[in-house]
């Protein structure tokens, strides 16, 4: 791998930018794999990074339907945070991170980190004591939060209407939050795991998985069958879909969850904006456009559009705390499908069926966690048993009744 | 937007309604273990495809009815009282 440097930019500018190679090899499809991942996006390309970077697993395939990043990785509003309300969750996320801190000389890829901040709002006096409560369990956790007044507010989000329809009672802010570029994320992974010997196998589409009895021996592709020695789904929305091929029920329901851009604008929103009860959340992209969104499409979907009602309560409630932002034209809409379970926690780590791994159930709140998820799941799939940070996270606990009800998974109510 | 037919006020805007998600759920017998009861509480079929699903007119009669809705186009393919048997759909599995 030529690793990108001040000097290579130079020696690329002197050579007229012709001589760069792929970031990552094309790979074709070998007859069997130590390691399959089933889609290549945030979540499985980390995993493979990690496997072969920290345990020397590099006998892995990452197989894609679509081309890489093209699923909800290239389709979030690009948050991370880790101001979570259960100890297991803020374990895991500030992990996440902390990783995130250092992923873009780890990958060296600029995955432009902005830790500009992520502010939370309360309209009514009893929302703030609902707020507060958060801010002190996160502290709790040993993660950073400051509770925020009116006034704090107003001096850190100047075009926020305070005492409109939905006045501002106060806040909180975690300030590591931020945004990055999702994209970046999806090409240093993919960049640095091809390096170290993954195969990256994009428009092969997984149709089915062969079994041996209770036992996955790999995957049948549209491009012929390839073997497993274990196999780890991590498909989003279609993870009930890749399932089912192994008999196996999941507790997940598919979801559209939209995201909307604004034409670019001049720099006047440094932070990211959240308001749990209007469900609506902005940011202002290094381009300059508002990136916002809002809760998801109201039942199950496997559509990537997004419906008008949804998108009508996000850009009213925007409105309302941004009067300015009523002239700004909405330049692009999009969905992605969520899979949603019971308690916004994700699904993490073996299942009842030999060999099958699960890396799931991420909801609206996946790209946050896309190194904590790789780098404990490539640990689950080396050891055969869940990394410690995401035993609480797996499969069985239905049936126990651990159940992590964290409401702040996706900071807004779905 | 999706044009809901209810059974009772005719077709309305998709807004008007709520969604109650999967039907046809049988309830467990009482002494079934764990693993029975969180399957009935919390595993959802939720396929790709036709999907058996419960709706509430909230904003109109208040009344809860079935549809089979296709999960990708959104069609509408069928509706159907509670309490009626799951209707065979055109392009799904019964």
């Amino acid at each position: 791998m030529k690793r990108y440097s001040i000097f290579s930019l130079a020696a690329g500018a002197l050579t007229r930018h012709r001589r760069w190679e792929p970031a990552w090899r094309t790979a074709q499809p070998r007859k069997a794999y130590d390691i399959v991942i089933v889609g290549a996006g945030g979540q499985g390309l980390a995993t493979a990074y990690y496997l072969a970077k920290k345990h020397g697993v590099r006998n892995v395939a990452v197989l894609e339907k679509g081309y890489l990043g093209s699923g909800n990785t290239g389709r979030n509003t690009q948050v991370t945070r880790s101001n979570y309300y259960w100890p297991e969750s803020a374990a895991f996320f500030d992990l996440s991170l902390k990783l995130w801190e250092g992923l873009s000389t780890e990958l060296n890829f600029n995955i432009q980190l902005s830790q500009r901040g992520i502010l939370t709002l309360a309209h009514s006096h009893h929302e703030l004591d609902a707020l507060q409560r958060w801010a002190n369990a996160i502290q709790v956790n040993e993660v950073d939060s400051l509770v925020l007044s009116p006034e704090d507010i107003k001096r850190r989000v100047p075009l926020l209407r305070l005492d409109g329809r939905y006045p501002v009672h106060g806040g909180f802010i975690q300030p590591r939050g931020g945004t990055s570029r999702h994209d970046a994320v999806a090409w240093g992974y993919a960049r640095g795991a091809s390096a170290l010997g993954v195969d990256i196998i994009q428009q092969c589409e997984v149709t089915g998985l062969a079994m041996q009895g209770d036992r996955v021996t790999g995957v049948e592709t549209s491009r012929g069958p390839i073997g497993a020695g274990k196999v780890m789904l991590a498909v989003a929305g279609h993870t009930s879909v890749l399932a089912a091929m192994a008999g196996l029920r999941l507790p997940v329901v598919s979801m559209t969850l939209q995201a909307y851009v604004s034409e670019p604008i001049k720099p006047c929103l440094d932070t990211i904006l959240l308001s749990p009860v209007v469900h609506m959340y902005l940011s202002q992209s290094d381009r300059g456009e508002i990136v916002f969104g809002g809760g998801a499409d109201a039942y199950p979907s496997y559509s990537q559009r997004g419906g008008v009602p949804v998108l009508q309560d996000t850009i009213a409630a925007m409105i309302e705390l941004f009067p300015a932002f009523s002239r700004l034209r909405l330049m692009r809409q999009w969905g992605g499908i969520v899979d949603i379970t019971p308690d916004t926690t994700p699904l993490m780590g073996p299942t009842s069926v030999e060999n099958l791994y699960i890396s799931g159930g991420w909801g609206t709140g996946g790209y946050k966690a896309i190194p904590a998820g790789g780098d404990t799941m490539a640990y689950t799939l080396v050891h055969g048993a869940p990394h410690p940070l995401i035993k609480a996270f797996g499969l069985d606990r239905f049936a126990r009744g651990a159940l992590i009800d964290e409401g702040a998974a996706s900071g807004v109510a779905h | 937007m999706l044009q809901i037919p209810c059974p009772w006020c005719g077709v309305r805007d998709e807004d008007e309604y709520r969604c109650g998600g999967q039907s046809h759920i049988a309830r467990p017998a009482l002494d079934s273990s764990d693993e029975v009861w969180s399957d009935y509480l919390f595993n959802k079929d939720n396929p790709k495809g036709v999907h058996y699903e419960r709706w509430l007119h909230v904003f109109g009669c208040g009344r809860w009815f079935n549809i089979a809705r296709h999960t990708v186009t959104h069609e509408i393919l069928a509706v159907y009282r509670m309490g009626d048997p799951k209707p065979t759909v055109e392009g799904g599995a019964p």
